[in-house]
């Protein structure tokens, strides 16, 4: 582990280039970030702050602040950053860093399991499939759900990737660990 | 691909499919109105959310994502959405694995494990760019049977629709065009409002983590388009649809006041002024109910 801005070069690199994550070191401060975000209009989250703690290490400060989660990633701050800082790539990078050292919230590691169980974030139930029939369409879709072969492949991407582990998912109930069975969203 | 390419690989993802299903017929039918096809798009799954997976792990996101852009290479055809979140998601993906020939090789020997392979060889679309070049212009407005000259529309985008700009290719996410070039040729208005450029606020695990939080932020973007005289909201997102329709109930439970604000997909607007009913395209079942100067 090095310092934290080492770290996201190195992981958000790999996605994006290591030039791409580079740019957080242009920050001069200015928040225009800041002043652009329709989130910092109603939160606590302030990108300008944040990046200056990435800057100097403050790594459990940043994954330990609840408005690392208050990014939308609308990228309007990245639109308009007069440095180039590729802002929210930035901040899913941090994110991302966060998640691997376990400050990930329950309703998020739920979407994983809904995921795990039917490939999507938001499956379908009886209801919806009424929905679809009134308006001539087939009652689901061809997607993983239905196809159950397709079903596993993404669920190998999981297990590949360590995903599974990362949301602690288990896969004897196919939910959270310590999670009473349940079903769909 | 074909330039002159008249069928797509119809990407549902889930909200599209799954809870709003007259965003998939009011797309399929309009395409099919102008003798474009789509095709099903067997075995897909969710895009994953840009912002929502992107945000966990990108590591995960990509291998996913590509795998969903291998199916529509087999069926050699390029994709089209009706999800800023799925046409975020694919058309990053897309970029990502293009640009990048050592993440393309690490993910294909992820995909490699059940004989996929990610080639590079499709593109990724969005319904209103394929309406606003594809279809074009004058060919929809040669065909609107019930004019919307009456009605002011609130334009929202979305986020991921136009930004980033570098990879989404519409110029400027300050002055975005093609949402009103479609509304105009409906006879539409379209009034500016303050907060017409921002986000829903449903976006990057907002809604699912801090729902009430998301639902004020939300609450502001509508009150914004309410105070400037719009009638409806009209976009090209089925996640920021979910948001704004359904968040409309969830916004009464929480703040104890229901606008019935009405809110279409592109294409359920653009199905209304092209002769369909609101039962086809599956307005009759949502939150917010869709006022006769509309439905005429």
């Amino acid at each position: 582990m090095g310092t934290l801005y080492e770290d996201i070069v190195a992981h958000g690199g790999e996605v994006f280039g290591e030039e791409h994550v580079e740019t957080l070191r242009e920050c001069v401060q200015c928040g225009k970030c800041t002043g652009s975000c329709p989130s910092g209009r109603n939160t606590a989250l302030r990108t300008r702050k944040l990046f200056q703690m990435a800057l100097v290490d403050l790594r459990e400060e940043i994954f330990n602040a609840p408005e690392l989660w208050f990014c939308t990633t609308c990228y309007t701050c990245y639109e308009r950053c007069p440095k180039g800082v590729k802002t929210t790539d930035v901040i899913r990078t941090m994110r991302n860093l966060a998640a691997k050292e376990g400050h990930m919230s329950v309703p998020h590691r739920m979407i994983g399991v809904y995921v795990l169980k039917t490939g999507h974030g938001v499956p379908i139930g009886p209801d919806q499939m009424k929905l679809r029939e009134a308006v001539g369409l087939e009652s689901q879709p061809p997607t993983t759900q239905k196809h159950k072969d397709q079903l596993e492949q993404v669920q190998t991407i999981f297990r590949t990737t360590g995903y599974d582990a990362m949301i602690d998912f288990d896969w004897d109930t196919m939910n959270l660990k310590g999670m009473e069975k349940k079903g769909g969203k | 691909m074909a330039e002159d390419s008249k069928t797509y690989a119809y990407f549902l993802g889930c909200i599209t499919p799954n809870r709003y299903p007259g965003i998939e017929a009011s797309t399929k039918k309009i395409l099919k109105g102008f003798e474009i096809e789509t095709k099903e798009m067997v075995g897909a799954s969710c895009c994953p959310a840009p912002g929502v997976f992107g945000s966990f792990d990108m590591h995960t996101w990509l291998p996913i994502a590509a795998r969903n852009l291998a199916i529509a290479e087999e069926m050699d055809l390029d994709i089209v959405v009706s999800c800023n979140g799925c046409y975020g998601s694919l058309q990053e993906a897309n970029h990502l694995l293009i640009e990048h020939p050592k993440l393309r090789e690490k993910t294909n020997e992820i995909l490699s494990k059940f004989g996929k392979e990610f080639k590079g060889t499709t593109t990724v679309s969005h319904i209103i760019v394929v309406l606003h070049d594809v279809v074009g212009l004058d060919r929809i407005k040669e065909n609107i049977k019930k004019p919307m000259n009456d009605v002011n529309v609130a334009v929202h985008y979305g986020c991921h629709f136009l930004k980033p700009r570098e990879v989404r290719g519409h110029g400027s996410s300050e002055t975005p065009y093609i949402l009103e070039d479609l509304m105009k040729v409906t006879g539409a208005k379209i009034p500016e409002y303050k907060d017409k450029l921002m986000c829903c606020g449903a976006g990057g695990g907002n809604r699912t983590a801090d729902s009430v939080q998301s639902l004020e932020w939300m609450r502001q973007k509508l009150v914004s388009a309410i105070e400037s005289g719009c009638d409806c909201m009209v976009h090209p997102c089925a996640f920021c649809h979910l948001q704004l329709d359904r968040g409309q109930a969830e916004m009464e439970k929480a703040f104890g006041v229901f606008f019935n604000f009405p809110i279409l997909f592109a294409t359920q607007f653009m199905g209304l002024a092209l002769g369909l009913s609101q039962e086809e395209v599956g307005l009759d079942k949502q939150t917010t109910t869709i006022p006769e100067k509309i439905l005429k």
